[in-house]
């Protein structure tokens, strides 16, 4: 639990030093999202005369629904303690809670950014979680379970190619990127209304309630990636019952998927530009019909 | 001894329903008549889980010799009819606490007081009825008793037209499930269920059409659905909550009493109308909700979505016992009776919650409120925790409920018809996606109604709500986070209806560790609600702790940021209409054929400009306009009968008496 929430602010600087340094400057420092949430954390938050329970409580809220998200998807090592709690499922409705509960908080204070947030978040969303759920049900159907553990054992013992399984790391990619407000869906990087999804639902926090904010979105993203690491590329992960070797090599592999994955991440953010809001429904859309392809796919015949 | 009990209940009910009318006079009259139905509910509610808990073999049946001379009223009370008897007096238990406090407001308590206990009493008898007879008079008594309850504010034509949409489409409902039981009955001519039990189905497709339209209707099965939206909001709060979480469930128990057990065995292809019809349900229900920007409104439509849900459940549930898997068709059918369950609490929940906003501001339209969170902060806590509940979020029951029915999707590949294997992944989509489009609709909901600032001086002045109806609400909510965290309790009670419907029952799940549920197998799947709430629970306060301890705990009060230019106007932030626009402009372009319709002034005109926006019912237009339209052409052209001449009435008697005569001399 404590390794994602120590690794996500380093993935989010990684990203940064290295869109930086695609677009030939020098960029912040690695460690730059760590000062910026402790600086965050000391300083007095302002909030507006109106704002109500909800609005002081929902960054907490948002925050440990992501965090026990995160802590739930397999990193360095498989059936650990109370994996079983929860699975693919459970993950993505974690997230749509911590989603739901970020809507609510940007619509709190009344003013039209909010709403603006808001209303294309949950549009966005209600592409993006049947995707996911259609990913979820293709990788299912290959790995005879929902468990992360049991999946990831599974790709690992029985690697084949498999169309389904293409089919559903595409639509994933996807998925991640609306999901975590990167480019070409959302600019995270950016004030301004016309490019705003994310940045306008939480426009109105400030302090420690906007480092818990920014800390769930990180630790979204560190999920992503963990998720498509954990679930496509599972080679590295340390079985049940592993010795301290075994974990070794777990982190270090998962730390290389990490710096892979951001950096395939970044490549493809500089390599495009920004969507329209009402482009994003057909992007999404491909997502959710490779999700469905996948699945019928997979209902139609053993093999594929 | 167990039915003369129920039987009883049902009885004080009745007679609950005669006091009101003879203290229709009495200003205080609700002061007695509710507390009495709260008990009377409570009572059977106990009979409901003792019956259910014991699963008494054979089932405790009473025969009553009143109605038809030679097949007098069956009474039983099964497994099956222990769960819906669960389901309806919890709701009905609930409203009745609720109406303790919301009933004092009633303008014209004389025309709800008498039908609000007999419409209690319909419901409970029809769960309870044996024989055809008796169940079709309950579900009449069912729809007459609502009927008149949705007709009570009368003087607001919106409710006369709802009434009588309401009333036409029940009485279709009746009909085609009279023409059912008769087909069921076959020539043999029993009308005893014991009787139809024993007989082969002879038209099962017929039968089984007649049935999902009698039932579905009443439901809110798409097409069948257009009444519930008009109908649900135009009575007052508690009884649209019953009509919801109640109501649509006892449609649901014919449908799977009907199906489940007197039309056994069951045979594939009837499962793909059911989930055919279910999938699009759910999508349309759920879009149509967000479309709406009154709040009854919106939760009826989404009523529409959840019983979609339900019947997914069902109809896979059917698909599996068809081909003989019995252990998937427990969990289906399971998952399916689960959400019957936890979509009467959180519904009625919710309605509790806009009956209260109702009462406190006088509006129902969303655009007319806001901000009701600073002056009712224990409604809106209730009210969101429903909110949560029905958008199927962990660590609450509405995600239990759904991942029981993706479990059992994800057992559909096993299904051998190609028919299926096609359907059901396009279905599962479906119902994801009308998960999404739920959370969506209820961040509407919640966020218009009860955050941002108040949009007129009537929400500005809204008070909270009276205690009875707040118990009731927290109640429900509490028990809305209890069947979520402890799941596998509900699921073991369930144990013994799937065991007497498919032959099968989930696997014992209190034996679990941790209080997990596990689907078919551990090695499968599992979830433990248990532990998900408890990790959520120690990470918040754990952070909070942190961040208090070590970090700040200061607030400011200030402005709010607004990017620098905050305006003072609370006509600014979203409306309804202008949150759901994404969405509409998604989806209700191809659905409801939505459109916006501008009207910009010129400058230098000071006229305000205009924006409507057009959502057309494409089901209304394409079914009940024609359909309505025919029937007044018809009855048109047939009014001339009226003013025909002497002449022409006597020649009319005449061929009609040569006519009969020849037709008694022909086949007599």
């Amino acid at each position: 639990m404590l390794l994602v929430l120590a690794l996500a602010p380093l993935l989010l600087g990684f990203t940064r030093k290295v869109k930086a340094r695609m677009l030939r400057r020098r960029g912040p420092p690695l460690l730059q999202p760590y000062r910026d949430l402790l600086r965050l954390m000391r300083k007095q938050a302002v909030i507006a005369e109106n704002a109500s329970w909800l609005f002081r409580s929902g960054p907490y809220m948002i925050f440990a629904a992501t965090w026990v998200a995160a802590a739930l998807v397999p990193t360095f090592a498989t059936g650990l303690t109370f994996s079983w709690a929860a699975d693919l499922i459970a993950i993505t409705a974690l997230i749509g809670s911590a989603r739901f509960f970020l809507a609510l908080v940007g619509m709190d204070i009344g003013t039209s950014f909010g709403g603006i947030g808001s209303s294309r978040e949950m549009m966005f969303a209600s592409l993006a979680e049947p995707a996911m759920i259609m990913i979820v049900f293709t990788v299912a159907l290959i790995a005879g379970s929902t468990q992360l553990s049991s999946i990831a054992q599974f790709i690992l013992t029985n690697a084949s190619l498999r169309v389904s399984l293409g089919l559903a790391l595409v639509a994933l990619i996807i998925v991640a990127i609306a999901e975590n407000a990167r480019i070409p869906v959302d600019n995270p990087a950016t004030h301004l209304e016309l490019t705003m999804v994310h940045e306008a639902m939480v426009l109105e926090y400030s302090g420690r309630h906007l480092a818990m904010i920014e800390l769930a979105a990180a630790t979204k993203l560190l999920l992503y990636v963990s998720l498509i690491a954990c679930i496509f590329f599972p080679w590295g992960l340390a079985g049940p019952g592993g010795d301290t070797s075994a974990f070794v090599v777990g982190v270090m592999s998962y730390l290389i998927k990490l710096l892979v994955g951001g950096f395939l991440l970044v490549l493809f953010e500089t390599s495009i530009a920004k969507m329209r809001v009402f482009r994003v429904p057909d992007f999404l859309g491909i997502a959710l019909m490779l999700g469905l392809l996948g699945t019928l796919l997979r209902f139609v015949s053993g093999s594929f | 001894m167990l039915v003369a009990m129920a039987l009883m209940g049902v009885a004080v009910l009745l007679a609950a329903a005669l006091l009101a009318m003879a203290l229709q006079a009495l200003r205080g009259a609700s002061h007695f008549v509710y507390p009495l139905c709260f008990m009377a509910c409570a009572v059977l509610l106990g009979i409901a889980c003792w019956a259910l808990l014991t699963a008494a073999d054979p089932a405790p049946t009473l025969v009553l010799p009143i109605g038809l001379p030679w097949i007098g009223a069956h009474f039983r009370i099964d497994t099956l009819s222990a769960f819906f008897l669960l389901v309806t007096n919890l709701g009905g238990a609930g409203a009745s606490l609720f109406a303790i406090g919301y009933g004092r407001h009633e303008t014209a308590p004389g025309r709800v007081l008498p039908f609000y206990p007999a419409f209690l009493a319909g419901m409970n008898l029809v769960v309870l009825a044996d024989d055809a007879f008796a169940f079709l008079i309950a579900w009449e008594f069912m729809s007459l008793s609502s009927w008149a309850l949705v007709m009570s504010h009368h003087l607001d034509a919106e409710n006369r037209r709802a009434g009588y949409i309401y009333i036409v489409m029940a009485s279709f409902g009746t009909l085609t499930l009279l023409l059912a039981f008769g087909l069921l009955a076959g020539s043999g001519g029993g009308y005893a269920f014991s009787d139809i039990r024993s007989v082969a189905v002879a038209l099962p497709g017929l039968t089984l059409t007649l049935v999902l339209i009698g039932t579905g209707s009443k439901a809110g099965l798409v097409p069948l659905h257009v009444w519930l939206p008009l109908a649900h909001p135009a009575a007052p709060s508690h009884v649209s909550a019953l009509m919801s979480g109640v109501m649509t469930k006892v449609a649901v128990y014919g449908f799977v009493r009907i199906v489940f057990d007197l039309m056994r065995p069951a045979d594939w292809w009837w499962s793909i109308l059911v989930i055919a019809v279910a999938g699009v349900t759910c999508v349309l229900g759920v879009l149509s909700a967000l479309m709406q920007h009154d709040l009854k409104r919106l939760l009826a439509y989404h009523t529409v979505e959840n019983i979609g849900i339900i019947f997914i459940g069902l109809g896979l549930a059917l698909a599996f016992s068809a081909y003989g898997m019995q252990a998937p068709a427990a969990l289906a059918l399971t998952a399916a009776l689960f959400h019957v369950f936890n979509h009467c609490l959180f519904k009625s929940l919710l309605f509790f919650g806009a009956g209260a906003v109702l009462n406190a501001t006088g509006e129902r339209d969303m655009e007319h409120l806001g901000g009701l969170i600073h002056n009712m902060p224990l409604t809106a806590f209730a009210f969101l925790t429903g909110c949560t509940a029905i958008s199927a979020l962990p660590p609450l029951n509405g995600f239990v409920s759904e991942w029981l029915t993706f479990q059992a999707i994800l057992l559909s590949p096993a299904l051998p018809s190609w028919a299926l294997k096609l359907l059901v992944p396009a279905v599962g989509a479906m119902l994801a996606l009308s998960a999404a489009l739920a959370a969506a609709c209820f961040v509407k909901a919640f966020g218009v109604t009860f955050l941002g600032r108040p949009r007129t001086p009537l929400a500005a002045s809204a008070h909270e709500t009276d205690r009875a109806s707040l118990a009731a609400m927290l109640a429900f909510a509490l028990f809305c986070l209890l069947s979520g965290v402890l799941p596998g309790l509900f699921i073991d009670g369930l144990a013994p209806v799937t065991q007497g419907l498919v032959g099968a029952h989930m696997p014992a799940q209190t034996t679990l560790p941790w209080l997990s549920i596990v689907p078919i197998a551990e090695s499968r799947s599992s979830y433990n609600g248990l532990l998900v709430f408890v990790f959520i629970l120690i990470s918040t306060l754990l952070t909070i702790e942190v961040i208090h301890r070590f970090a700040s705990r200061e607030v400011r009060r200030g402005p709010a940021w607004d990017c620098g230019f905050p305006d003072p106007s609370p006509a600014t932030q979203y409306t309804a209409d202008s949150f759901a626009q994404p969405i509409r402009r998604v989806f209700g372009s191809v659905v409801f054929r939505a459109t916006e319709r501008i009207d910009m002034a010129a400058p230098g005109d000071a006229r305000a400009s205009r924006l409507t926006v057009i959502v057309r019912d494409l089901v209304w237009e394409a079914f009940y306009a024609p359909v309505a339209g025919l029937v007044s052409a018809l009855a048109e052209w047939l009014n001339r009968l009226q003013f025909l001449t002497i002449r022409q009435y006597l020649s009319l008697v005449f061929v009609a008496l040569i006519g009969l005569l020849l037709l008694v001399s022909i086949w007599l």
